[in-house]
C-alpha cells in the first residue's frame, strides 16, 4: 500500500512500488490530465508537481512519490477560479490539438513560481516540452503575459 | 427541398474506403434541411446541424474531427454567421457515425484531411445556417401573422422592421422546427460578413486548459481492460509463435491474445500489459524483407530514375529539341527520406463486443471509416456499430488509417463482454507508421542565351501512396497524386517533359500533413533556385514572368517579395531564400532570412509566409496554422528521417526522432493573409509547402553549398536557438 496526496486529496494505492506515477495517476486514480506521450521522459506531456517541483510523471515510480504532495492539471484551478497560466493560455488561444499543454501548462506554473518575470532564455531552458502541433510562439507569448498578471506569483 | 442520395449505404461505404488523411473522398452532396424521424434531437433541430435551446443556447453540430487544426470553431462560424446568432451563445458537439449511417448521411462526409474541412462543407454549413434562419424568420412572422419579408434576423434575435417587435431564437424554435424549410435560400455577400473573416474565440479551449478527459486516450468505462501491443517489426511480417506460460499468474493478467501479424496483452492496466508483453518471447516470422535497409531501399527508388521505360505523365513541345537549342544546361538529383507523422497522443482505441454489437471510442480523422473497419473486423452489419468521436492528439493524416481500429476490435472480440483500450507504445507508433514516402527527383533543364528557361525534364521515382489505398486511381503506371506540386507546376515551360516510375518497397506509406507537396515543392524550387543562379537572375524576378499565367502564384509571389522586402539591405551576413507552392486549393510563399555561422548553425532571423486561402474563416486560427506549419515543417527539414535495417525501422522515440522545441523555433514568423475571395482554401497544410526550399535556397544564399537531399543534419547543419 502507497499512501500519497493528489490535489490535496489523500490516496491509499495498491500497487507495485515501480509502478510510474503517471498510470497510478491515469489508470488507478481517473486523473487524466497528465498525458502518455512517450514513456522515457522526452515529450513531457505528463509533467506534475512533486512537491511544487515539475517532474514526468512517466519516469517516476509512484514508491518515489509515497507521503508526498502531487499537484496536476486539475488540481490548478482554486475555488473555480483558472490560474493565471491557464487564463493566460485561453486570452493567447495558445492549444491547437490540447495534448500536450496539460504538460506545458505545469512547467510553465513551476518556471513562473520560482522566477516570477523569465526572460526568453529562461523560458526556452525550463519549456523542454514537445508540441507537435507547434503552439511555441504563443506559448512564450502567454507565459510574458501571465508573468505580468498580478496573480501570478501565487502559484 | 433537400437532395436525396442514390444510396446513402454505398456512399457511406465508398466514403468510408477513403482511409488517407490527404483526400477526402466526397461522393455526393449532403443532404440539407432534412430531418429524419430517427433523429433524437435534444432540442428543437433546425435542419441536421442545428438545435436551438429555449435559453438561445446554439447546438451547432460538427462532422468533421478536432485535431487541433480549429475545425470545431471555422465550421460552425460558417453556420452561424448565416443564422445570425449571438457567436458566445454556440456550442458544438460531433456528430455521430451510426446516426449519420441512420440519417441517410445528413451530415455528408466525416473524412477529415486534405484540408477539406472547410472547403468542402462551407457551401452546405452555411445553407444550413441561411436555411434555419428563415424558419426562424417564419416562424417569428407567424407568431405575429405579418409578413416574413418584414422581419430580419440579428443576433439571435427576430425584428419586425414596421412595428420594432422583437423575439428571441429560443422563443420561435420549437415552432420553426415544425416548420418546412425553404426550398431554396440566398446566401449571404461575403462583404456582408460579422463573423467570417474576424478572430473568433476557438470553442474548445477551455477544456484544453483544464486537462478534461477528451482525448481516445482518456476514455474510460465500467470494467474496462487495458490492451499493449507489439507488432511484427518487420512489414508485412507474421508472428510465428509466442509462448505464454511464464506470464501465468502475473498481477493483472487478463489474457494474451494473437493476431496475424501482433501479439497484445490484456491486463487491467496499460502499464501492466506493457510490462508482461516486453517479458513474452516473441517469434515472429519476417518474411521476404527481413534484410531490406536504407541504403537497399534507395538504391531501389533510384533506379527508378535510370528506366528509360517508365511512362510519361506530360510531355509538352519537344523536350530534347530545346536541350539541343540550349544555351545552358542544368541537372540535378535530389532526395528526401521517409517519415514518420509522430502526433504526440499515440494511436489507441477503445472497443467493446457485445455479441453482434461492437461499439467503439476513437481519436480517428475519418469516424466513417473507423466504422466501416470496425464492423468488417467484427464481422457484423454496419448497423451493429456505434462509433464515439473523441477529441485526436494530433492528427497529421496518420489517424486516416485504420489499423488501430482492426486491431482494438478483434482484442475486444477476444475478450468479449468488456470493453478494452488499446495504447500503442511510442516506439510501436514511430515503428508501424504509414510514413511519408521516400522519393528521388532528377531535373534536367535547358536556358536560352537571355536565361529563360525553355525547357524541362523531370524524373519522380517513388512510393505510391495512392497504390495501397485507391489503387483504381493508377492509370497507366502513373500516380498522377504523387507528381503533386510537379506535373501540375505553376511555372509556364514551353517543353516539358514528367516521367513516373513507381517504387513501393516494403515500407507502407501515408498521407503525412501537406503530402506530396511537402516534399515535392523542395526539389522543384529549389531546382528553380538553381536555374536562377544559372541564368544569373534573381530568384524572385526569374519566377515572376514564368507565373503570367497563374495569377494567384504571382499574387502570394509579390505579396511575400513585398512583405519580406525582398531586395532591401541586410545585416551583414544575412541572406534570403524565396519559394512557392499552392496545394490544398490555397497558394502560399515563403521568404526565409537567416545566418548560417561556421560550422553550419543556422540562425532563422525572420520567416514570412504569403497565403491565399480565398476566404478566410477565422484569422487567428490561420495564423496558429502558419505558426504551426513552421514548427512541423522545419522539424521535417531540420531533422526527419526514418532510416531501416534488417527490414526494420530504427528510430524508437523522441530521443532518435528530434522534435522542434520551444528553444528552436523561430522568433519572428510573419503570417501575411492575403485572400483574394472567390474560392476557399485549406489553411492546415498549404503554409507548409513553401517552407523547406525557401530555407534551402537561403542556405545556398548564404553558403553557396546547395542542398538536394534532407534532412539538414545529415549536410552538416544545425539550428541555433533562438533567444
Amino acid at each position: 500500500m502507497i499512501e500519497l496526496t493528489v490535489n490535496g486529496k489523500k490516496h491509499t494505492v495498491d500497487v507495485e512500488p515501480e509502478m510510474p506515477l503517471l498510470w497510478v495517476l491515469r489508470d488507478v486514480l481517473d486523473v487524466k490530465g497528465p498525458k502518455f506521450g512517450c514513456g522515457i521522459a522526452q515529450c513531457g506531456a505528463c509533467t506534475v508537481h512533486l512537491n511544487g517541483e515539475p517532474v514526468r510523471s512517466c519516469s517516476v515510480p509512484v514508491s518515489a512519490a509515497a507521503g508526498q504532495k502531487v499537484l496536476t492539471i486539475e488540481g490548478l484551478a482554486q475555488r473555480g477560479q483558472l490560474h493565471p497560466v491557464q487564463k493566460a493560455w485561453i486570452d493567447n488561444e495558445v492549444p491547437q490539438c490540447g495534448y500536450c499543454q496539460s504538460g506545458q501548462i505545469m512547467t510553465a506554473v513551476a518556471l513562473l513560481a520560482r522566477n516570477p518575470s523569465p526572460s526568453d532564455k529562461d523560458i526556452d531552458a525550463a519549456m523542454t516540452n514537445i508540441c507537435r502541433c507547434g503552439t511555441y510562439t504563443r506559448i512564450r507569448a502567454a507565459i510574458h503575459a501571465a508573468a505580468k498578471s498580478p496573480k501570478s506569483a501565487k502559484a | 427541398m433537400p437532395i436525396r442520395f442514390r444510396s446513402s449505404r454505398r456512399a457511406f461505404l465508398k466514403a468510408s474506403a477513403a482511409v488517407g488523411g490527404g483526400l477526402a473522398l466526397e461522393i455526393a452532396f449532403p443532404a440539407l434541411a432534412q430531418v429524419s424521424k430517427a433523429a433524437r434531437p435534444s432540442g428543437p433541430e433546425l435542419t441536421a446541424w442545428i438545435v436551438i435551446r429555449p435559453n438561445d443556447e446554439v447546438m451547432i453540430r460538427v462532422a468533421r474531427s478536432e485535431m487541433g487544426q480549429g475545425s470545431s470553431t471555422g465550421l460552425p462560424m460558417l453556420v452561424a454567421e448565416e443564422l445570425e446568432c449571438d457567436w458566445r451563445k454556440v456550442k458544438f458537439e460531433f456528430v455521430s457515425s451510426a446516426e449519420n449511417l441512420r440519417r441517410n448521411r445528413a451530415w455528408g462526409s466525416m473524412a477529415t484531411g486534405g484540408s477539406q474541412s472547410i472547403r468542402a462543407s462551407q457551401e452546405y454549413l452555411r445553407k444550413a445556417g441561411a436555411t434555419a434562419r428563415e424558419m426562424l424568420i417564419a416562424a417569428a412572422a407567424q407568431r405575429w401573422k405579418v409578413d416574413a419579408s418584414d422581419c430580419d434576423a440579428e443576433n439571435s434575435t427576430i425584428i419586425h422592421r414596421p412595428s420594432g417587435r422583437k423575439v428571441r431564437f429560443g422563443q420561435v424554435a420549437a415552432a420553426a422546427a415544425k416548420l418546412e424549410p425553404p426550398a431554396e435560400v440566398k446566401l449571404k455577400d461575403p462583404k456582408d460578413w460579422n463573423l467570417l473573416g474576424r478572430s473568433a474565440r476557438r470553442l474548445d479551449m477551455q477544456d484544453k486548459v483544464t486537462g478534461k478527459p477528451i482525448f481516445g486516450v482518456d476514455v474510460q468505462l465500467p470494467g474496462m481492460v487495458y490492451a499493449a501491443i507489439a507488432q511484427c517489426p518487420v512489414f508485412r511480417g507474421k508472428l510465428r509463435t509466442v509462448p505464454d506460460e511464464q506470464l501465468l499468474g502475473l498481477r493483472g493478467l487478463v489474457k494474451v491474445v494473437k493476431l496475424e501479424d501482433a501479439v497484445a496483452v490484456v491486463a487491467d492496466s496499460w502499464w501492466r500489459a506493457s510490462k508482461m508483453l516486453k517479458l513474452l518471447p516473441i517469434e515472429w516470422d519476417t518474411g521476404a524483407n527481413g534484410a531490406a535497409n536504407t541504403a537497399s531501399i534507395r538504391e531501389f527508388v533510384r533506379l527508378g530514375l535510370e528506366d528509360s521505360s517508365i511512362p510519361v505523365a506530360r510531355n509538352d513541345g519537344d523536350v530534347e529539341a530545346a536541350f539541343g537549342r540550349a544555351a545552358k544546361l542544368v541537372e540535378a538529383e535530389y532526395f528526401v527520406p521517409f517519415l514518420n507523422h509522430a502526433p504526440l497522443e499515440p494511436m489507441n482505441c477503445t472497443a467493446l463486443v457485445k455479441g453482434d454489437r461492437v461499439e467503439v471510442w476513437a481519436p480517428t480523422q475519418n469516424a466513417e471509416a473507423t466504422h466501416a473497419a470496425a464492423a468488417d473486423a467484427a464481422g457484423v452489419p454496419l448497423e451493429n456499430v456505434e462509433v464515439h468521436l473523441t477529441y485526436l492528439g494530433g492528427g497529421f493524416g496518420r489517424r486516416g488509417f485504420q489499423d488501430y481500429t482492426r486491431q482494438a476490435v478483434a482484442i475486444a472480440k477476444a475478450v468479449e463482454g468488456r470493453p478494452v483500450k488499446l495504447l500503442w507504445s511510442r516506439e510501436e507508433d514511430m515503428q508501424h507508421d504509414f510514413y511519408r514516402p521516400m522519393t528521388m527527383m532528377r531535373f534536367k533543364a535547358a536556358l536560352d542565351r537571355e536565361g529563360k528557361l525553355t525547357g524541362l525534364r523531370v524524373r519522380d521515382s517513388t512510393h505510391s501512396i495512392m497504390a495501397g489505398v485507391r489503387p483504381q486511381e493508377i492509370k497507366e503506371g502513373i500516380d498522377r497524386h504523387a507528381l503533386g506540386g510537379i506535373i501540375d507546376s505553376p511555372y509556364s515551360v514551353p517543353n516539358l517533359r514528367i516521367e513516373f516510375a513507381m517504387r513501393n518497397s516494403h515500407v507502407p506509406v501515408g498521407f503525412m500533413r501537406t503530402v506530396f507537396h511537402s516534399q515535392n515543392p523542395f526539389m522543384r524550387e529549389c531546382f528553380i533556385d538553381e536555374l536562377a543562379r544559372a541564368a544569373g537572375k534573381d530568384p524572385y524576378e526569374f519566377r515572376r514572368p514564368m507565373l503570367a499565367e497563374r495569377p494567384k502564384d504571382l499574387g502570394v509571389l509579390d505579396a511575400v517579395a513585398k512583405a519580406s522586402g525582398w531586395g532591401s539591405p541586410l545585416p551583414e551576413g544575412v541572406h534570403r531564400g524565396i519559394a512557392l507552392q499552392d496545394s490544398h486549393g490555397s497558394y502560399a510563399a515563403a521568404v526565409f532570412e537567416i545566418a548560417v555561422s561556421e560550422s553550419g548553425q543556422i540562425d532563422i532571423r525572420r520567416v514570412v509566409v504569403a497565403v491565399d486561402p480565398g476566404h478566410v474563416v477565422n484569422p487567428d486560427s490561420a495564423e496558429a496554422q502558419v505558426q504551426s506549419c513552421v514548427a512541423y515543417g522545419l522539424t521535417s527539414v531540420l531533422w526527419g528521417e526514418i532510416t531501416l535495417k534488417d527490414g526494420r525501422v530504427e528510430q524508437s522515440n523522441f530521443g532518435d526522432y528530434r522534435i522542434m522545441r520551444i528553444a528552436e523555433m523561430p522568433r519572428r514568423i510573419e503570417a501575411v493573409l492575403v485572400p483574394s475571395g472567390g474560392f476557399w482554401g485549406g489553411m492546415g497544410e498549404t503554409p507548409l509547402a513553401p517552407l523547406a526550399p525557401a530555407l534551402c535556397n537561403a542556405i545556398f544564399a548564404a553558403t553557396g553549398k546547395r542542398i538536394r537531399a534532407l534532412p539538414l543534419k545529415n549536410q552538416g547543419f544545425s539550428v541555433a536557438a533562438t533567444a
